[in-house]
């Protein structure tokens, strides 16, 4: 599994804080903690704190990547953002995300190209957030017929069935399992799956429970990626163990260290 | 016409030298490269094939007692002479590294001391000048004793050492460590055991980067398509990524070869089956073709002629 770390976000009160105050050791001791615990890649986001999303999306890049050569997913709602991100960047990139509305693919997908960079597609649009299955289906298949369209390679498409809190829409969660299964055979070759997991325990208790099993089975159904917690050690054990349970990593007696050795 | 499937594979086979010249510390007149695959056995449609599987021939101290007559034929009188059987190895078949057993060194055929072990593969160093593989008596306690000898003796000539099996590896690892040597993980035909001795061997601080896998092989007839098959998925997931298993593969073929009824019953024995010499050849051969398509970097073989074919064969290979 492709794990991006999630930590680096302004909503989280060290991050905001070293937005604010310009402090580069703070977000770095961030990447580096995540990278050691099995992190692929770091998300990240500026949240609320910023008031200059244009200016701190590059001083977060160019902070994180002088400690690692590490993907960079860069979180934004704002197209003008992650490209001033994008422009910096010198580690491999990944946009997250856009939506399935025409005018953000086609501003996002020529970003994505222009900047080799890889794209996170949620199935969300204007219109709100799908009901059930097949509307995520509709949502997925815009996406990757508007990438197939403009040439992007699919196989740098993550696809997000958009996770709901289970509190929320416990209905719901099935149906989001079975997405990652049909987003796989939209197209040939497939687009990839990712998850933004902690959405899944938002607001409820035992969270750390609750994202170990939901990702347990999205694996199962064929998830490729995660943005998640990397320090939450039960967790990343639990996705190590289930890759072993799918015959995705081969057996040995110390299957976990020899995974964290990649 | 079917599409042509390209795989783009994420991963490589390590890449191990062996041998060192003077510049590097050793005295060899070559390296020899093996490994560094980004690509399965010879489909240079996916990607480049950096280094081409390599032949060792088999040399041991001490003479065998129970190799047969189509290779007594050929060795039979270098046997009680090792310098110039690893000679003949050397100037008449253009051998480009030897693989050497310390057979005499075991407590029931010869129980010769670390001292006499060291001794005589220093000495060997001086005759030969090609990379060197050595391997043990196959008695673990006797090995290690000898082996740390024997590392430190050939200190800086970056052999490949062997063998080091998940019950008995410590030893072997802290000479080749010390030593500045490649080590062999031996496995008995299980994925999951080799995975978890070059997990084990590198938890010791020796790098993936310097272990052969020996996953153990069985001739044409005697599990040949089990080995083909653990080293095929160790190869595809070593690939696919999974450094602890992107090892290179060591194979010895002889060695089974030439203890099958196949290769040794003579055609007095069994009238029907032809010429003994040819049929021990053709078995060597095809044990050897199979493997190097299923991954093997060195083969070990015994006879000159088969491993001519295989030279040819591995020639014709990578022209692509």
């Amino acid at each position: 599994m492709f794990i991006v770390g999630e930590l680096i976000n302004g909503m989280f009160k060290d991050i905001a804080r070293a937005i604010i105050d310009k402090n580069k050791s703070i977000v770095q001791k961030y990447a580096i903690e995540q990278i050691q615990f099995g992190a692929d890649a770091l998300d990240i986001c500026l949240g609320p704190a910023s008031k200059d999303p244009i200016v701190d999306m590059p001083w977060l890049v160019e902070s994180i990547q002088e400690v690692t050569d590490k993907m960079l997913v860069l979180d934004s709602s704002r197209p003008k953002v992650i490209e001033a991100g994008l422009a910096v960047a010198k580690n491999p990139t990944m946009i997250n995300s856009v939506t399935a509305d025409q005018d953000k693919l086609e501003i996002l997908v020529p970003l994505a190209k222009k900047f080799n960079s890889k794209l996170i597609g949620i199935a969300i649009s204007q219109k709100g957030i799908p009901q059930n299955k097949d509307q995520r289906l509709e949502l997925a298949a815009a996406i990757v017929s508007s990438c197939i369209e403009q040439d992007f390679s699919i196989q740098d498409l993550y696809l997000d069935p958009i996770v709901m809190p289970v509190n929320v829409a416990q209905t719901q969660i099935l149906d989001i399992l079975e997405s990652i299964k049909e987003f796989k055979i939209i197209s040939q070759p497939s687009p990839k799956t990712i998850l933004g997991l902690s959405n899944v325990s938002q607001g409820a208790c035992s969270r750390n429970l609750i994202n170990r099993t939901f990702l347990t089975m999205a694996l199962a159904f064929g998830l490729d990626a995660a943005i998640l917690d990397p320090k939450d050690r039960d967790l990343i054990d639990a996705a190590i163990t289930s890759e072993l349970i799918l015959n995705k990593q081969i057996y040995c007696d110390s299957f976990l260290d020899a995974y964290r050795k990649k | 016409m079917a599409a042509e499937m390209i795989e783009k594979w994420s991963g490589e086979v390590n890449e191990v030298l062996i041998g060192a010249t003077k510049t590097e510390g050793g005295s060899r007149a070559n390296v020899i490269k093996i490994g560094g695959q980004k690509t399965l056995p010879f489909l240079f449609p996916e990607a480049q094939i950096k280094n081409q599987p390599q032949i060792a021939y088999e040399v041991w101290d001490t003479a065998p007692l129970d190799w047969p007559k189509a290779l007594s034929d050929v060795y039979g009188k270098v046997f009680s002479n090792p310098f110039a059987w690893a000679e003949k190895c050397v100037k008449e078949y253009k051998a480009q590294v030897l693989c050497l057993r310390l057979q005499s060194a075991h407590p029931e055929s010869g129980n010769k001391t670390p001292e006499e072990a060291a001794k005589f593969v220093s000495q060997l160093l001086k005759i030969v000048d090609v990379p060197l593989i050595i391997i043990g008596c196959g008695d673990d306690p006797k090995d290690n004793l000898i082996m740390p000898a024997v590392s430190l003796a050939a200190k800086g000539e970056r052999c490949l050492l062997g063998s080091a099996v998940q019950d008995n590896y410590k030893t072997l690892v802290a000479s080749v460590l010390a030593d500045g040597h490649n080590i062999i993980a031996e496995s008995p035909i299980d994925i999951n055991i080799a995975k978890q001795l070059n997990i084990l061997i590198s938890d010791m601080s020796l790098p993936l980067e310097r272990i052969v896998i020996n996953p153990t092989i069985g001739a044409l007839g005697y599990g040949l398509e089990y080995a083909y098959s653990i080293m095929e998925r160790a190869r595809l997931a070593g690939l696919a990524g999974d450094k602890s298993v992107a090892s290179p593969f060591i194979c010895f073929v002889g060695q089974e070869t030439w203890k099958t009824k196949e290769s040794t019953i003579t055609q007095k024995e069994m009238p029907g089956w032809g010429n003994e010499l040819d049929r021990g050849i053709a078995w060597e051969v095809l044990t050897a073709t199979a493997l190097i398509q299923s991954g093997a970097d060195i083969i070990v073989m015994r006879h000159p002629i088969a491993a001519e074919k295989i030279k040819k064969y591995i020639s014709e290979l990578m022209v692509g």
